[in-house]
């Protein structure tokens, strides 16, 4: 790499966000591959500073991947960071320039494409999956491969995921959802649902739950059709150009509703929907639009907070701990609300666990990609969870749902301790008119 | 191809997880906080002492040199692999933390991160002073190797003054103790705070016996604001001269002062042209009646404003603001550079006269923070590496800044040692004799001059910084 490509490197791999880095190290204690690899190679100032290298061509891209593949990108170090380097900015770049470069192995390119590619962005490919699923658990399909050892042999460790996933729902039931919601009692907002891929084909209850709080809560819902994936996992492995077909796509189908918020659910989506207008940055059309729309996206902890809270019914002595999403606490800065809803639960006792902020190791699919790296991660998690004695943890992303079962199972404490999205734990508990 | 002592290596540190080789660990090996990258040929963690005195007899038998790190937050170079060979990286050896309560002593494992230290003392009702700003970053090994200090320097001294034994592997792979567990101990040469400040030139620190002390009962801070900078002066004068002894005292320029305000507020009145952040710590009582004593001697030499915030909530609020200097002024501009040099407290006024001086003759972005009640001063410079005529006159403001201190009988370095990035100017600070004397107990306990080479003493030919290639 000479000259003008190195220029034209330096430009993708955002270079220039590097040399906000002092490297001073007050990232390091906030990593989760820093804590559990303990190599300077796996922080964020390792990193960074690795970035840096390759861009000054002394060293080769391909050097790059594992230390930028293996990381969560959960972002707690620009939290923890004292001059605020971007290094979200840094690892997409990085990302971008791998995928570039990479001559993909053909089982991870099929994967890929076929995951990402296609599954994802298209409503039907989801409602695929939801069939599947439940056609699977209902056929019976899936005790005998479950007995077989069939499901070990899915590719990537998928069968371990499997173990832990909901049930799913019937495709009737998936069928019959309305457009729209209107609120009970007093209307004091109009909404949007942003549905999400996963959380809509896997956690359809999580959704209809979601409607339910909001409709309680004062707020009328729209579930605008033309919806799509947030890009999340294509900006992830660097498919930028997918992810602002996909933005733009979500944007255009949103401007079509009167609504004060658009509302999501999972903390990795809302992560994503809040990036819109730095993804759109250097599009003039959008970038205004995308502007208007990362203002008004709002996790539904902080529209339930702002909205006064639910009326909730007191149920038996529960004790409860909390694992936030990385995306929700770091990228979207909402810490407080989720804590103080939980907290408002009559009946509850609730525990903070030790690091809490520290990623579960779910990451996107960084669990399902990087197995080992992340099951070492989770065990971590699961070694400040367990002095809370809680009998539930609280969650606000589906990735971290499924890792957490995930933990739970590992440590076999499935008989006393259960995990639970915060929009189902609080609708268990919904005041019902 | 691997070189002899390469395979030789694998069979001392049998676990080779633990040796790293691929070009992206060596290269996250090769620098530290401070200045330029290298790429040493092995990093090797061991876990005990046992395996270090292993590497350091291959080292020693090849003549291959070794660089001890520890979370690399150094802002001197100390652990910077100039000449290639291994990082020794001690973050693994984190097996011991025992405190003594009857002894009020802790043993500790060099690995282990100061604060975690600083925790468990607190646990057990006991004080660990030394608190350096990275603190919850840096190991206890690299405190130790470095000398670091921090605000309550003042009262409490540094690193050092509670270090009462070590065990050490030599650059021979000898294990050897110095000190021992006893306050008072005078038993031949104190190698002990020989050892402590070497920057990892005479040998490995693999033990630390660390002092502690009760814990202060209370607290309270007190924010001085000042209309002139040598009214500042005078105050850190007068209140340490009247029989006073704040645990720490800060002092912030008006320059920071802005960065801060425009970075986060704080409520810092930006037309000041300095304040002081003053802490005292003790029995309440005493606390109460000094606090009334630091007032009303601030005000009398000019102080503008004095706030006493004795609540934990509003003294945080306080000194929130003074950590909040770093982030501040690095959004100036984004290469940092940070000095330590230090002037006896009496000459802080005139130290910070030369410092402007400095600004203005080589038109940087220099601003001044810093442990004001120990002359300890941290002038900034806020730059960008990739402006090559800027970094030149960077070069020659940082050692006009080291002559000041020199002349003014001060020294080069009050927490953060002297590295690669000082030793061009030591001679200046010690005299040739002075520096020879040094050189001596060095090639004494180094014969083959593999621990940690090119620190402290300056290499052939080496007269000034260089911080552009």
């Amino acid at each position: 790499m000479k000259g003008q490509s190195l220029k034209d490197l330096q430009q993708k791999i955002g270079y220039k966000y590097t040399f906000d880095c002092v490297q001073c190290a007050y990232c390091l204690p906030v990593c989760p591959t820093y804590e559990t690899m303990g190599i300077e190679t796996h922080s964020p100032r390792g990193r960074i500073n690795l970035v840096k290298m390759v861009a000054e061509g002394q060293m080769e891209i391909e050097d790059l991947r594992e230390p930028i593949e293996k990381c969560l990108g959960c972002q707690a170090c620009v939290t923890a960071c004292p001059t605020d380097t971007q290094y979200g900015r840094i690892l997409e770049g990085a990302k971008e320039v791998l995928n570039d470069w990479e001559k993909k192995s053909i089982s991870k390119k099929i994967t890929e494409k076929i995951v990402i590619g296609k599954l994802f962005p298209s409503s039907s490919g989801m409602d695929m999956i939801g069939h599947i699923m439940w056609g699977y658990e209902k056929t019976g399909l899936q005790k005998l491969a479950r007995k077989t050892g069939l499901t070990s042999l899915a590719p990537m460790r998928l069968g371990k995921f499997e173990q832990v996933l909901p049930s799913p729902v019937a495709p009737k039931e998936r069928k019959s959802r309305k457009n729209y919601y209107p609120a009970k009692g007093k209307v004091q907002l109009t909404v949007a649902l942003f549905t999400g891929c996963i959380m809509d084909s896997m956690f359809f209850t999580t959704n209809q739950n979601t409607i339910k709080l909001l409709n309680h809560a004062g707020a009328n819902v729209y579930i605008p059709e033309e919806q799509t994936c947030c890009g999340a996992l294509h900006s992830h492995s660097g498919e930028a150009n997918e992810a602002r077909k996909l933005a733009i796509r979500n944007i255009k189908a949103f401007e079509e509703y009167n609504i004060d918020y658009v509302v999501n659910n999972a903390g990795g989506c809302g992560a994503q929907l809040s990036e819109y207008e730095h993804l759109l940055s250097e599009e003039p059309e959008w970038k205004a639009r995308a502007h208007l729309f990362v203002q008004n996206s709002k996790d539904i902890s902080t529209v339930l907070w702002d909205l006064g809270g639910i009326q909730l019914l007191e149920a038996k002595e529960e004790v409860v701990t909390y694992q936030p999403s990385c995306h929700l606490t770091h990228v979207q800065k909402v810490t407080r609300e989720p804590k103080a809803l939980i907290e408002t639960i009559p009946g509850v006792i609730f525990r903070e666990m030790k690091d809490e902020q520290k990623c579960c190791g779910s990451a996107g699919i960084y669990n399902i990609v990087n197995y080992e790296e992340s099951m070492d991660i989770l065990d971590v998690k699961m070694d400040h969870m367990k002095p809370t004695k809680a009998n539930t943890i609280v969650t606000t992303n589906p990735g971290c749902l499924l890792q957490m079962k995930m933990g739970i199972k590992r440590e076999g404490l499935e008989d006393s301790v259960r995990a639970v999205h915060l929009v189902d734990f609080l609708a268990e508990r919904l005041l019902e008119n | 191809m691997n070189k002899k002592w390469q395979i030789e290596l694998e069979n001392v540190i049998k676990d080779n997880k633990r040796i790293l080789t691929n070009p992206a660990d060596l290269l996250s090996y090769g620098f530290d906080a401070s200045f330029g990258q290298y790429k040493p040929e092995r990093v090797v963690q061991p876990l005990n002492r046992e395996e270090v005195a292993e590497v350091m007899k291959l080292a020693n038998k090849h003549s291959i040199p070794v660089y001890p790190r520890g979370q690399g937050t150094c802002l001197s170079g100390g652990p910077l692999p100039l000449k290639g060979g291994i990082v020794l990286d001690t973050c693994r050896m984190t097996a011991k933390l025992i405190i003594d309560s009857e002894n009020l002593t802790a043993v500790v494992s060099p690995g282990i991160i100061t604060s975690k230290i600083k925790e468990a003392v607190d646990k057990e009702g006991f004080f660990y002073p030394p608190d350096p700003s990275s603190a919850h970053v840096s190991t206890i090994g690299g405190n130790v190797a470095e000398n670091s200090g921090g605000p309550r320097g003042l009262k409490y001294g540094v690193t050092g003054n509670y270090v009462l034994g070590l065990e050490v592997v030599t650059p021979e792979g000898e294990i050897i103790n110095t000190g021992g567990r006893t306050i008072k101990n005078v038993t031949g040469y104190n190698l002990t705070q020989l050892l402590v400040g070497s920057e990892g030139t005479l040998g490995v620190i693999t033990e630390i016996t660390l002092r502690l002390i009760p814990k202060p009962k209370s607290r309270v801070s007190i924010l001085t604001v000042f209309d002139d900078l040598m009214d500042s002066g005078r105050a850190i004068s007068r209140v340490l001269s009247s029989g006073i002894m704040p645990s720490a005292m800060e002092i912030m320029d008006k320059h920071c002062i802005k960065a801060v305000e425009n970075y986060k507020p704080a409520g810092y009145p930006t037309d000041a042209a300095a304040i002081l952040l003053i802490e005292l710590d003790g029995h309440p009582k005493a606390i109460e009646e000094e606090a009334q004593q630091v007032d009303q001697i601030c005000r009398e030499v000019g102080a503008r404003d004095v706030q006493i915030a004795v609540g934990e909530e509003d003294q945080k609020k306080l000194w929130e603001a003074r950590k909040l200097v770093s982030p501040a002024i690095a959004k100036i501009k984004p290469t940092k550079i940070s000095e330590d040099a230090t002037v006896p407290r009496s000459k802080i006024p005139e130290m910070f006269d030369r410092l402007n001086k400095i600004r203005d003759k080589y038109n940087l972005e220099l601003v001044v923070f810093g442990h004001a009640g120990d002359g300890n001063l941290h002038p900034n410079i806020l730059a960008d590496k990739r402006d090559r005529d800027e970094m030149k006159r960077v070069e020659m403001a940082v050692a006009e800044i080291f002559e000041a201190a020199i002349e003014l009988g001060g020294t080069l370095s009050g927490e953060h040692g002297i590295g690669t990035m000082k030793s061009p100017f030591m001679e200046k600070e010690l005299g040739t004799m002075g520096l020879a004397m040094m050189k001596r107990v060095k090639e004494a306990w180094d014969p083959n001059n593999i621990m940690n080479p090119g620190k402290i003493f300056p290499e052939k030919g080496q007269s000034k910084l260089v911080l552009t290639e």
